[in-house]
């Protein structure tokens, strides 16, 4: 035993009461906060088993936008539910319990967790991506290489992913209506500026929001080294402009970044992932293979794909972040 | 058993407090935070599977020659934003049935629809 | 250049969607959307000839040989449906200018058009790869666009079906998560042809086991397979015309062949139904969903409810098919999968024209179609004996495999299901039919009735036409579909 296993039964310990708590509770308004803790000692975990760039995308995406789009819709909704009865509660524990009951058959032939021998550790995928990646790709984070160059086809179709989201929540909360005459002036859900003599909240947040950017921008261009990349990135990006939107109001965030750049942005995003994969088309070589990128040193075409692929992401995930929180924040007009 | 066993057992156990939620709750918001709280448990029931011991990051450095293995985290990283997406638009889906039904309780939704059925 | 036609006929499409939103104009839209399926179909038939003559394409995504990248494979199972799906999209895409303009808000509608791009990216991703987690990726894809798809239904009530089918698609999706990552546990690989060689060794395992319940269950989900059919019915009746469409005819088609290839092409036939009860198992399911579902459609007050109740029953032939797990099975299976897919979809394009000229689908209404629209209740009856199974329509080819093989698999409960439930087929195309003929019109109506447009009759002529001339000359899709089962089962020369 130890130090790391006294770690580990605390937070496990912390995400069952969080998960109990947030299961019981039927303030909507608790159980989206706690929906956020329990992201965020997740995130921890990933840590301790060492995968730091899934857990800073827990924490910048399952902590904080996740929590904020929470908070946006019980901002238009409700934020009590009524008591479950037991119709609904009895066949849904059954459910549960057998599905885990399967699951718990299942681990009991699982390899030992950490262990060096299961058949994930053995398989040939191990060492391709951990020793041979630094001379195929050069890239120090091998979360990197197989993300953006093994990969990189999964990684196209999650950009797509979060493109498909942004353009879904645009059809269904855009403004699409045509205006009328009798609608009742504009009522914003979430970012009324905040007032004049909460002076300290303007003033740090101006302070920080060039660091938040600048960091930002940081994680997007580091990912080859360190933990990060276009997606951390763009979710960070955008919610240093989500900062900026609760505290100055969103007209004055729509006056920064306006809707319309968005809505260019989103889709530039993806025709970047994908018009790299046309142009290694185009160079002779098969879909995404970036050796071709440069014909002398098929490492720096790699270099270079990663590099676009992950601007792709990082333009698409900033705008569509931004484009979801400025639909719901948007969604009071015409109430 | 029990040692080697039980990172994958409190990712269970979290699964079926979140399948719990999402099945037994008529309210739609609280079932979106279910499915969160589902997926995020199977999130660590993948990544528990790239940890080896005495390993690190796997960022290669002179300095370490045991690293997790980097593939679970590259599918979860996926999944990750393949959820919040999900999310997002659900949310949006329960903004649009508030504004349609006057309720966010997908029960009570159905009954205005039965309702309404019975009128016409 | 036909050595990278595997990856165009995914990402002409996928390339399309960015390119939709960017112009925002819904012309444009139209057009992209257009020329990309026509590209997927073209790339598809391509595929399709080039796999019957050559054998299988590999396609190493990135050049990273499997299984350190992803590779796309395309055999005559995925070819088969590959050009099924592409060519329905070109049928949508005839089909959607009009019906989109009567029923969605012109400012969104160059978005419905990049959902519809995305949803074929998605359903094409699914059938062409080779990578498990890659299935995963573009499945999700193809959900969340559908979702959207039928959210922006006319009534309140697409709101709601589409959040219960999220929920649903969600649970299911996750589910074939957990079953990927249980077979990654216990092997260390994704790709499907490396999976499928280190699994044997492994029969037995309850990792294994497990992983073929959660896989199994979660596509059961997304292919709406009785029990767990809960969020079709509502889904596609509510969904916009176009979209119903498209959904009905690929939707749960696609969600089936990916079990098919996990089932065979990745698990192995020996661990599912050798190994595992699965074949009891489907059979009983496939038979309870032709029964239920052509027994709740019945009852049903509206025409686009009925055809997807009947899309509930429809599925159970399939399933039943592919259970039996035999070369007969499964071509009963591929060939019932496209015979429905052109007579669902061309039924759901004529209720598209009904909900156009009555401004609603509910069964009373349609009280004198047959003279007001003769055109229309044609196809409707056309449409309505090939989903009960009459000779000379693709329903009876196909129906007429499934028998057969199940004949040859002395499975004579289950042949007394398909009779029966072919019954219950005639009941409710025969209540369609009987308002439409007998029942005189209310005296105000129908003069107000708007024409036809002609791409849309000429979108539901071609479906309908298609799955005709596929029941009176049956040989060329019985080649294909026995072509298909035989590259899933290994036996192809």
């Amino acid at each position: 035993m130890n130090g790391f296993v006294w770690i580990d039964i605390v937070l496990f310990t912390i995400l069952a009461a969080t998960a109990v708590g947030l299961a019981r509770t039927r303030q909507l308004f608790a159980a989206a906060m706690l929906s956020g803790l329990f992201s965020l000692t997740s995130a921890c975990i990933f840590v301790l088993q060492d995968a730091v760039d899934v857990a800073f995308t827990e924490a910048a995406v399952g902590a904080g936008m996740t929590t904020v789009l929470f908070l946006g819709t019980l901002a238009l909704t409700r934020s009590r539910e009524k008591v479950t009865p037991p119709r609904r509660s009895i066949p849904a524990a059954l459910i549960a319990i057998f599905t885990g009951g399967v699951l718990i058959y299942a681990s009991t032939d699982m390899p030992p967790f950490a262990a060096a021998d299961t058949p994930v550790q053995q398989h040939p995928l191990t060492q391709r991506f951990l020793d041979d990646s630094m001379t195929e790709i050069g890239v120090p984070n091998v979360v990197t290489s197989v993300l953006a160059s093994y990969r990189g086809y999964d990684t196209l179709g999650e950009t797509v992913v979060v493109f498909t989201a942004a353009i879904a929540v645009l059809m269904l909360l855009g403004r699409g209506r045509p205006a009328t005459s009798a609608e009742p002036k504009p009522r914003e859900a979430l970012p009324q500026p905040i007032q004049h003599d909460q002076r300290v909240l303007r003033v740090v947040s101006k302070l920080m929001l060039p660091f938040i950017l600048l960091f930002a921008l940081y994680v997007q261009f580091h990912g080859d080294y360190g933990p990060g990349g276009g997606f951390q990135a763009g979710v960070i990006f955008a919610s240093g402009l989500i900062l900026y939107a609760l505290v100055f109001g969103l007209d004055a965030a729509r006056a920064a970044v306006s809707p319309a750049a968005l809505r260019r942005m989103v889709p530039l995003g993806v025709l970047i992932y994908a018009g790299v994969g046309f142009a290694t088309l185009l160079l002779g070589g098969a879909f995404l293979d970036y050796n071709v990128l440069d014909a002398h040193d098929p490492a720096h075409g790699q270099h270079l794909g990663i590099l676009l692929v992950e601007l792709g992401v990082g333009i698409t995930v900033t705008a569509a972040m931004l484009m979801l929180f400025y639909s719901f924040a948007a969604r009071g007009v015409g109430r | 058993m029990i040692a080697s066993h039980y990172n994958y057992w409190i990712a269970v156990v979290l699964l079926m407090i979140g399948l719990y939620v999402v099945m037994s709750h008529s309210n739609t918001i609280k079932k979106l935070i279910g499915l969160n709280v589902f997926q995020v448990a199977v999130f660590m029931l993948y990544i528990s599977l790239g940890k080896i011991e005495g390993g690190t990051a796997p960022i290669v450095d002179a300095a370490f020659t045991v690293y997790s293995h980097p593939l679970p985290h590259v599918l979860i990283l996926t999944a990750i934003v393949v959820g919040v997406a999900t999310t997002a638009l659900g949310l949006a889906l329960v903004v649009r049935i508030h504004e349609a039904y006057g309720t966010t309780d997908e029960d009570e939704a159905l009954i205005a629809d039965r309702r309404e059925a019975e009128r016409t | 250049m036909i050595a990278h036609l595997p990856i165009l006929q995914v990402a002409l499409p996928l390339l399309a969607a960015p390119l939709c939103v960017l112009l925002r104009s819904a012309r444009a839209a139209w057009w992209i959307y257009l020329l990309a399926s026509v590209a997927a179909f073209g790339s598809a038939l391509l595929l399709a000839s080039s796999v019957a003559t050559h054998g299988p394409l590999h396609y190493a995504v990135g050049n990273w040989a499997p299984p350190f990248g992803i590779a796309y494979v395309i055999d005559a199972a995925n070819a088969f449906v590959l050009v099924l799906v592409s060519g329905i999209a070109v049928a949508t895409a005839i089909y959607a200018p009009r019906s989109i303009a009567a029923e969605i808000d012109p400012q969104r509608v160059y978005l419905y058009y990049a959902c519809l791009c995305l949803c074929l990216t998605g359903l094409l991703g699914i059938v062409a790869t080779g990578d498990a987690f890659n299935v995963f990726v573009f499945l999700e894809i193809s959900s969340l666009s559908s979702y959207a798809l039928i959210a922006l239904g006319k009534r309140r009530q697409a709101l709601l079906a589409a959040f219960r089918y999220l929920v649903m698609g969600t649970l299911g999706g996750t589910f074939v998560l957990i079953g990927i990552g249980l077979a990654y546990a216990v092997t260390g690989t994704l790709n499907m042809a490396d999976l499928a060689q280190r699994l044997p060794a492994l029969y037995g395992n309850r990792t294994l086991t497990a992983a073929v319940g959660f896989v199994s269950v979660g596509l059961a989900i997304k292919a709406a397979v009785f029990p767990l059919h809960a969020w079709l019915p509502s889904a596609y009746a509510e969904a916009p015309s176009a979209a119903g469409v498209f959904l009905s005819a690929t939707g749960t088609k696609v969600a089936i062949y990916a079990f098919l290839r996990f089932a065979f092409g990745i698990f192995g036939a020996g661990l599912v139904f050798g190994h595992l009860p699965m074949s009891a198992l489907i059979l009983i399911v496939g038979t309870a969903a032709m029964l239920a579902g052509a027994a709740i459609a019945c009852y049903q007050d509206d025409l686009k409810r009925i055809l997807a109740w009947s899309s509930v029953g429809q599925i159970g032939y399939i399933v039943v098919g592919l259970g039996l797990a035999s070369q007969q099975g499964l071509s009963a299976a591929f060939l019932h999968i496209s015979a429905h897919a052109l007579i669902k979809g061309g039924l759901f394009a004529t209720a598209g024209i009904v909900a156009l000229r009555l401004g609603t689908t509910r069964i009373d209404a349609l009280a004198g179609l047959a003279r007001s629209a003769p055109a229309v209740f044609v196809a409707l009856l056309l449409g309505g004996l090939g989903l009960i199974g009459v000779p000379l329509t693709a329903g009876f080819v196909s129906k007429w495999a499934l028998v057969m093989a199940l004949i040859e698999a002395d499975q004579w409960a289950v042949i007394a299901a398909v009779l029966l439930s072919s019954l219950l087929a005639l009941v409710y195309v025969g209540r369609i039919i009987e308002v439409a003929w007998f029942r005189e019109p209310p005296l105000l109506a129908d003069t107000a009735q708007p024409s036809t447009p002609a791409p849309m009759a000429l979108a539901m002529w071609g479906l309908v036409g298609v799955s005709l001339v596929a029941g009176v000359y049956a040989a060329p899709l019985s080649r294909a579909a026995t072509a298909a089962a035989a590259a899933l089962l290994g036996t192809a020369p």
